[in-house]
């Protein structure tokens, strides 16, 4: 591959990563090693979290679209997987698609509409969007309203896995984040994730030069959307309940530190932000309930030590 | 009068009182984001550390008047503190790091505040002589706080209309808004204005603290909800203009508290009282977003675009 097309590549860095994915696999099993089962359920979380800012990294870091409103597609998929659930759907293969495809469904709507506008003005109307979805989650009673809508039951897999046990559950969970990393880390080294990119850095060359801009940026917002409906899918799964607040604003602002955190434009940015955040988070409130104050100064040294995220510091030089 | 009319002017100005204080909050706002092009989160917290300052003092010294002008002095001076040892390392990073450095700020705040007064609400009630309610004519009654929040709120704008556009220091800002580097180069000492600005934002915070903390609860995170309203205000208004934040504060408002009123009244002739009561009060929060959108869609730089 010639080298103007290797600065938007991003490897997979096997050298890193495989080792990580084994001690992934094999976290469940030193948890109940060390009687520490807890933690299996909060890896899940994790791995949730850091499936929903790699989604949201896909289009901040790759496509240069700070979007604000990325929880509300988290909290379609919720919605979506928990209402097919309480209507007696309730097997995986049949919900969760359907909810990723409700998700990305309404990232298309809101997208089209939203991508007419840049830069600040794109940040406000996709909280706008994402608010408008939080209050209608909160005016529609047949799905729990304010309450919140429970999930009688874990989906359905079958073939021997059981998603109510937690252990099963974590290995899906992590299975799908590996994928959907594998799928990204695919996509950006494809012709379109290479235009996508270099939309980022000039969109007004890539019209010029003829590219249909607006419809690569479209279905880059609609893949993202239905990610993060799949990460919304496991959070309602996990946590056997779902409610507006899965879709407030500070939970959109919460993505976008963490992706802001791990570093935008870096394939592993989002795992690494959410990683860091929910484990920061985990700790301090161990030991303090004031821990916000330390998540803050925390948060506030790294950004002015390493200005382009965590993902940063581990490379001697940006690879893309 | 009719009661219709009477119902009519009463909420007409609550939503004038309530785009008011937007104004107070969101003016700083848009002269931060529009000046030194800083995405500011920590916004609200200025706000709340104001209504806190406030409140505290109230009670030490028993009167409303002193808190509110040492309230008001101590979040301009928190705000300036906040500019000169971190804020103003942002202003030549991108969005991003903008944002989250502020989150950062807006954490450390709440924490901050609930370490030094709890996590409770803090009481901060109406001063006495303002307490009760007036008569503005026969069979219309006002609360006399509610009148005196609109007249603050008028008189800072108007002072700031004065400052703006009559004043040496105005038109720095101005320019400073409408394009930095030139303002730079014809000799304005940015760095000065910046805090200036930073400050002045505070103290318009703490107004709005001492105004609306005996309205509603002064409480951490109240800063929060309120700072999304005031993001929509200078979006709305156009980012840079005071003008367009003005507009756009008495747009909000009013459509906001109309919203709540009579999207109940309008909602209980179409269908149950049941669904009614639980779906009006949603659609009337959806109801500025939605104004947002319209008017990006057709103005994607805001009613008053500043920048050129």
């Amino acid at each position: 591959m010639d080298e103007a097309a290797d600065i938007l590549d991003h490897r997979l860095h096997w050298r890193w990563a495989l080792p990580a994915l084994m001690l992934l696999l094999a976290f469940p099993l030193l948890a109940s090693a060390a009687d520490a089962e807890f933690y299996v359920t909060l890896a899940s979380r994790i791995l949730i979290f850091a499936l929903a800012a790699t989604s949201l990294n896909l289009i901040l870091g790759f496509g240069g679209m700070v979007s604000f409103g990325h929880a509300a597609f988290m909290g379609v998929g919720a919605y979506a997987v928990a209402i097919a659930m309480q209507q007696g759907l309730g097997s995986a293969w049949v919900a969760w698609p359907l909810a990723m495809g409700v998700s990305a469904l309404f990232a298309l709507l809101i997208g089209a509409i939203s991508l007419r506008t840049q830069g600040v003005y794109f940040i406000m109307i996709t909280l706008a969007f994402a608010q408008m979805l939080y209050f209608l989650a909160i005016s529609i009673k047949a799905y729990g309203g304010d309450d919140g809508l429970q999930m009688p039951a874990r989906s359905a897999i079958g073939g021997g896995v059981d998603l109510t046990r937690d252990r099963d559950f974590y290995y899906v969970t992590l299975l799908l984040v590996v994928l959907s990393i594998y799928a990204v880390a695919r996509l950006l080294n494809a012709r379109f994730g290479h235009v996508l990119q270099a939309i980022r850095e000039n969109e007004t060359r890539m019209t010029a030069i003829g590219f249909p801009v607006y419809r690569y940026k479209l279905v880059a917002f609609t893949l993202a959307g239905a990610m993060a409906g799949l990460s919304g899918v496991l959070l309602a799964n996990l946590g056997g309940f779902v409610s507006p607040s899965i879709m407030q604003w500070s939970q959109s602002g919460m993505l976008m530190v963490m992706a802001i955190l791990g570093g935008v434009g870096y394939l592993y940015g989002g795992i690494l932000g959410a990683v860091f955040f929910l484990l920061l988070e985990e700790l301090l409130s161990h030991y303090t309930i004031h821990w916000q104050l330390g998540l803050g100064v925390v948060l506030l040294l790294v950004v002015l030590v390493a200005p382009n995220g965590l993902a940063s510091l581990l490379k001697s030089r940006r690879i893309g | 009068m009719s009661l219709n009319h009477i119902l009519l002017l009463e909420q007409a100005l609550n939503g004038l009182q309530f785009g008011l204080m937007l104004f107070l909050l969101a003016a700083g706002l848009t002269l931060v984001f529009g000046i030194m092009d800083m995405i500011n989160l920590a916004h609200g917290s200025l706000y709340m550390v104001g209504a806190y300052l406030i409140a505290s003092i109230t009670a030490a010294t028993g009167n409303y008047w002193w808190g509110l002008l040492f309230g008001v002095m101590g979040a301009a001076a928190f705000g300036a503190l906040l500019e000169v040892s971190v804020l103003r390392r942002f202003y030549q990073r991108d969005h991003l790091s903008q944002v989250l450095g502020t989150f950062a700020i807006l954490l450390m705040c709440n924490e901050g505040v609930r370490l030094i007064w709890g996590s409770q609400p803090v009481a901060l009630s109406t001063p006495e002589s303002l307490s009760g309610p007036v008569q503005i004519f026969s069979g219309f009654y006002y609360a006399s706080f509610s009148l005196f929040i609109i007249g603050v709120g008028l008189l800072v704008a108007l002072l700031m209309y004065w400052v703006i556009t009559r004043t040496r220091l105005g038109m720095q800002v101005r320019a400073g808004a409408a394009n930095r580097e030139m303002a730079m180069a014809m000799g304005v000492d940015v760095q000065k204005l910046f805090t200036m600005v930073f400050a002045a934002g505070a103290a318009l915070c703490g107004v709005a603290g001492g105004m609306l903390g005996p309205v509603m609860a002064v409480q951490v995170g109240m800063g929060e909800s309120i700072l999304i309203v005031a993001f929509v205000v200078i979006v709305i208004g156009g980012i840079g203009s005071i003008r367009g934040a003005f507009l756009g504060a008495l747009f909000v408002g009013i459509i906001d508290t109309a919203g709540r009123t009579f999207m109940p009244m309008l909602f209980a002739q179409l269908m149950s009282p049941e669904a009614a009561a639980n779906a009006a009060p949603a659609v009337a929060s959806v109801l500025i977003y939605l104004l947002m959108a319209t008017v990006l869609f057709f103005k994607p730089r805001g009613l008053f675009p500043v920048h050129g």
